[in-house]
């Protein structure tokens, strides 16, 4: 019996420092999805001046840029996968990952070969217990992306993307073949309690009008599958005005050049301060439940750690009686 | 006086917006000033640079800025940049580590240079 008591002490003991550890986690989890919600109202600034001036460029620009045409015979597609460096977040990974799946089915089915590319340590360790091949992965910033990060994933990708799957990246034996489509797959911040996993294409692009008017509204990525946008033939054709009279330094075709790249690089940036802030949601979320779990579970076990504690204060006091009822009647008799 | 409004913004912030009365700065053709009513720009700025504001109110801005763009219209600049800094805001003493490590051999390494130099230049010790 006093067995029992102990071991329901020390299980109601280790459960507490569990909520503990799970209520911490909950806490930070929560300061940081402000925070990551912080970095995306602030990043938008540079989203909106640099969307107001592609369009710009590109009605002045010829449209004929590698990361804005089709290529009819795409025979590899790169398919970016952001998933967290850490676990405890729920379905957060799971669900990346099963959208993932998905993505790379359909580019299997339409002839295109899906090459991974991964960020975060638990979409590594997934692949590599699968064994299969990763192109390339990044790991240590999934909960605070820097610009950094998301340049240096952008400009591999799209370095990839510019040889073609034709071509080969670096020199040498280091060289990676390259893609003909870039794909991205990450979790959107809807809100605090829903984030949707999402696969998009980033490029090539589709250029998107609004109206009758030819000014472009954004060079945007369109959901993989769906068929949205005109494609930049037909936009083309569209924007045949009279234009605002820009100067450009260098040339337009130069400045639309070096812009693409940037912007596809500012997309990634946002993508993944949605990711950074729905992994946060993701987990808090998960250790909100698991800190109930644990306060439950501390509830039940207090009541049943009472109840043999009162059942062995019972069975000592009725051993007191019966020992003193066995004296009496031990004296009496003698 | 003639003014124009400024905003500087880098990716991840907005890091200073106001009047100002000129902007000098370099692109990859050559160097620019722009004074309020300048003709629309769009421009390339070089990849590791030095853009300075001339505030209506008498101060002189610094910045450092790294794969920036430049936008004009008569009345208005912007400056896009992927990263920039604020001369008060430079740490000087890691730009110079910075530069001291930057090998200039290879193509990151002197990017890597060109960016130190840039805001050692940008914080006014070089």
């Amino acid at each position: 019996m006093a067995a029992q008591i102990r071991v329901l002490r020390r299980r109601i003991r280790s459960t507490q420092s569990i909520k503990k550890i799970t209520r911490a986690m909950e806490l930070i989890a929560t300061s940081r999805i402000a925070k990551a919600r912080a970095r995306v109202e602030q990043s938008r600034p540079y989203a909106e001046l640099m969307t107001s001036v592609l369009s710009e460029l590109a009605s002045n620009a010829a449209l004929d840029h590698p990361l804005l045409v089709e290529r009819p015979d795409a025979k590899r597609a790169a398919v970016l996968v952001v998933t967290s460096d850490r676990g405890q977040a729920g379905g957060y990974n799971a669900n990346v990952l099963k959208e993932t799946e998905q993505l790379r089915s359909l580019l299997r089915e339409q002839g295109k070969e899906p090459v991974l590319y991964v960020i975060g340590r638990k979409g590594v360790n997934y692949y590599r217990f699968r064994r299969q091949a990763v192109a390339q992965s990044w790991t240590g910033f999934s909960e605070q992306p820097e610009y950094i990060h998301a340049a240096e994933v952008a400009r591999t990708l799209v370095d990839a993307f510019m040889v073609g799957s034709e071509g080969r990246t670096g020199e040498g034996e280091d060289g990676v073949q390259g893609v003909d489509e870039l794909h991205l797959v990450y979790t959107q911040f809807r809100n605090m309690v829903s984030q949707t996993p999402q696969a998009r294409r980033m490029a090539p692009m589709e250029v998107e009008y609004v109206g009758a008017e030819s000014s472009i509204d954004a060079a945007s990525e369109t959901e993989t599958g769906g068929a949205t946008g005109v494609t930049a033939g037909e936009a083309r054709e569209q924007s045949s005005g009279p234009k605002a009279l820009y100067e450009f330094e260098p040339d337009a075709d130069e400045l639309f050049d070096a812009l693409l790249p940037k912007y596809v690089g500012a997309r990634l940036f946002a993508a993944l301060l949605d990711a950074a802030a729905s992994e946060s949601a993701n987990r808090q979320r998960a250790m909100k439940a698991a800190t109930d779990n644990a306060n439950e579970l501390i509830r039940t076990l207090t009541l049943e750690a009472n109840q043999a504690r009162q059942a062995q204060i019972t069975q000592e006091i009725s051993e007191i009686v019966g020992g003193a009822d066995a004296l009496v009647t031990a004296g009496s008799e003698s | 006086m003639a003014e124009m409004t400024v905003d500087l913004v880098s990716v991840e912030r907005k890091i200073w917006t106001g009047q100002a009365s000129f902007v000098l700065a370099r692109t990859t053709v050559g160097e620019i000033g722009i004074l309020p009513g300048h003709e629309p720009t769009l421009a390339q700025l070089e990849e590791a640079g030095v853009v300075r504001i001339d505030t209506t109110d008498g101060q002189s801005l610094t910045v450092a800025v790294h794969g920036g763009f430049l936008s004009v219209t008569p009345d208005h600049v912007s400056i896009l940049a992927e990263f920039a800094e604020l001369s008060e805001e430079i740490d000087v003493d890691r730009a110079r580590a910075a530069l001291d490590r930057a090998d200039g051999s290879d193509e990151s390494g002197a990017a890597a240079r060109a960016r130190a130099e840039a805001r050692l230049k940008a914080a006014g010790v070089q």
